[in-house]
């Protein structure tokens, strides 16, 4: 055993060229499942990670109300009232589309107003930098107050301190501004981005708005266990209003990520099975090369059979020497496979990390083909008749 | 005499070629005892590779018995007749036959490796022998480094390694010169008084003469079965 990697060793050494050219094959097939792999996963480690930051929690509910069929904020609030230890927080979400803001003279025509409850800025999971937030008073007192993002409170007011307690018009109405949100986006740091919104109570945005209905709320839920049970029990809530499963969706955060986690994992293995078919390409490369090399060997094998060398250790001499040569490069493979990743993964602002069981499969792949593409050279170089093996020059 | 160490009854070894049947080996019956030095001389053609190739375990008859030892080869598997050439030939080649990519140590260490002697057995075994033919200095050198008759004498040794029942040599002067062929055959010759047997296939009767039996094939049948000196006036005009 020892003497055949030895001889498969000194094999592969006295023919550097070709069993380099043997092994990039396996090289490349080997790298190109570590990257493919490890960058898909990086890549959407890191979408996962978006969502999780938006929040595991997070339940969505929408609605088309209807004069004759609608979902109301107190129906909302009873549900919560029905299941209290189910969740932790509820807004209703109204959107202001159309509204014309103005700070003093000027306007602000990209910014997004909406109409919230006190607890959405734990539901979005924001901080006061500047004054507070929305209370339950200023909600069922449908004070016109408001509290900005930091893009708001910074371009129009100079800095958060100075917006604070000084005021906006929407819609004609002015506002005072009782808090403002921490930058949450550097880099969107713009008109029309990030920070650059408006929260008002949603009693003062749903009398603002043009039917006064309510179409979208956010849920929290106090753990993700409760997530199903949540999202059945609104949906049977939501049914019997609407009696339409087409008027009103609800969508959790968790089992969007559970979905694109199976998706993910569905395209790393369709990129691994597109990257082992250059795999087995090069398994038929080996499989080649060995035949050539069983050709070119056929006196040695004479002669070893000659001095009685049994089938099965020529046999292993063979698959040993294959099995070597694609153990070499896939070793060689998953360096450069690595090495690549690490780099793309840079490049790529993403965080890739060759995952252990692309290196871990690719390596008893690459083994494995060796094993299996060197047997029926071997088979063929065992099965030699010494008398014709001793004959060929 | 004892049991002979090759015993051949009826044997015929017959290859189809087309439609028609070749008689390479055409009953032959042969006994070569223990301690013997035969030539097996023919021409080109006239069956005695075959008859080596079957001496040698390296092809069974077609019909008929091949006895080596006391065991009978002919319904030996090819793994049985690789043990058996491993553990009682020695063979000697006309071209050599040594891997050029081993080390003079290595070549004569194979036939003890396919024995599965351990290695250290296997180097001091390996060394005798190497030192018998007078080139243990350059067991570390390569084939290519040596001289064709050094290097029927590393075959030699590889041959003697193994401590074999008996050496077969098929054309073993074949590719050397007239004098290094001279030191080849009397190093025969001292094997021989030293008890080997010795089986030595050749076309060339002078070569022949050296044994001390010889056996002459034709069209696959012994023709002459004797001593060498009733060979040698027996076949003097045909040499």
């Amino acid at each position: 055993m020892l003497q055949s990697f030895k001889l498969a060793i000194k094999a592969i050494l006295s023919n550097k060229i070709r069993s380099l050219l043997t092994m990039l094959g396996i090289i490349i097939g080997v790298a190109a499942v570590i990257i493919l792999v490890s960058i898909v996963a990086g890549y959407m480690g890191e979408m996962v990670k978006q969502f999780e930051e938006m929040g595991v929690n997070k339940i969505s509910v929408f609605c088309r109300n209807m004069s004759t069929r609608r979902m109301n904020d107190s129906d909302m609030y009873n549900f919560w009232d029905e299941h209290p230890e189910w969740l932790d927080g509820l807004s209703p979400n109204v959107s202001l589309n159309n509204a014309v803001i103005k700070s003093g003279s000027e306007n602000l025509d990209s910014t997004s107003i909406i109409g919230v409850s006190e607890d959405y800025l734990d539901i979005e999971k924001y901080t006061i930098e500047e004054g507070r937030g929305l209370v339950y008073a200023d909600v069922v007192s449908r004070s016109s107050v408001c509290v900005v993002g930091s893009y708001v409170a910074n371009t129009f007011y100079g800095s958060p301190d100075k917006a604070v307690s000084d005021s906006i018009k929407i819609n004609g109405k002015p506002f005072t501004i009782i808090g403002v949100i921490e930058t949450q986006d550097e880099d969107n740091f713009e008109e029309g981005g990030t920070d650059d919104f408006i929260w008002i109570p949603y009693t003062v945005a749903t009398k603002m708005s043009r039917n006064g209905y309510i179409n979208n709320y956010v849920l929290i839920s106090s753990d993700t266990s409760y997530t199903n049970d949540i999202t059945n029990e609104l949906k049977k809530k939501l049914y019997d209003v609407f009696k339409n499963e087409r008027l009103y969706n609800v969508t959790a955060n968790s089992s969007i990520i559970k979905q694109l986690n199976e998706q993910i994992g569905t395209l790393t293995a369709m990129l691994a099975g597109i990257a082992g078919i250059s795999l087995l390409v090069a398994g038929i490369g080996v499989m080649n090369i060995m035949l050539v090399s069983v050709t070119e060997r056929t006196r040695e094998i004479g002669i070893r059979k000659a001095l009685g060398a049994r089938q099965g250790v020529i046999m292993q001499q063979f698959v040993i020497e294959a099995a070597v040569t694609s153990t070499i490069g896939g070793i060689i493979g998953i360096v450069i496979g690595a090495l690549a990743t690490k780099s793309i993964g840079a490049m790529m602002e993403i965080n890739a990390n060759p995952t252990i069981w692309a290196v871990l499969l690719s390596f008893g792949v690459s083994v494995a083909i060796g094993l299996i593409f060197g047997y029926l050279p071997a088979k063929s170089a065992a099965k030699l008749n010494p008398i014709d093996a001793l004959r060929t020059d | 005499m004892g049991i002979p160490l090759i015993e051949m009854i009826n044997e015929y070894k017959i290859y189809i070629m087309g439609n028609e049947q070749v008689y390479a080996n055409d009953n032959i019956n042969l006994k070569i005892y223990s301690g013997e030095f035969v030539a097996i001389v023919g021409k080109s053609g006239s069956g005695k590779s075959t008859l080596m190739n079957i001496i040698g375990a390296l092809d069974k008859p077609t019909s008929g018995k091949y006895i080596l030892n006391g065991r009978d080869t002919s319904t030996m598997t090819d793994d049985e007749l690789a043990e058996i050439r491993n553990k009682t030939i020695g063979f000697i080649f006309q071209q050599y036959n040594l891997l050029p990519k081993l080390t003079l140590l290595e070549n004569v260490e194979l036939p003890l490796l396919y024995a599965g002697v351990k290695a250290s057995e296997r180097r001091n075994k390996a060394l005798k022998s190497l030192a018998r033919v007078g080139l243990k200095e350059k067991y570390s050198q390569y084939p290519n480094q040596l001289s064709g008759g050094q290097q029927q004498r590393v075959s030699i040794a590889r041959a003697l390694a193994g401590n074999p029942s008996l050496l077969l040599a098929d054309e073993p002067t074949g590719a050397l010169d007239s004098k290094t062929s001279r030191e080849v055959l009397n190093f025969l010759k001292q094997l021989h008084s030293e008890g080997n047997t010795i089986v030595m296939i050749t076309h060339d009767n002078a070569i022949a003469l050296e044994a001390k039996r010889v056996v002459r094939i034709h069209d696959g049948k012994i023709i002459f079965d004797g001593d060498t000196e009733e060979y040698a006036t027996k076949f003097q005009t045909s040499h």
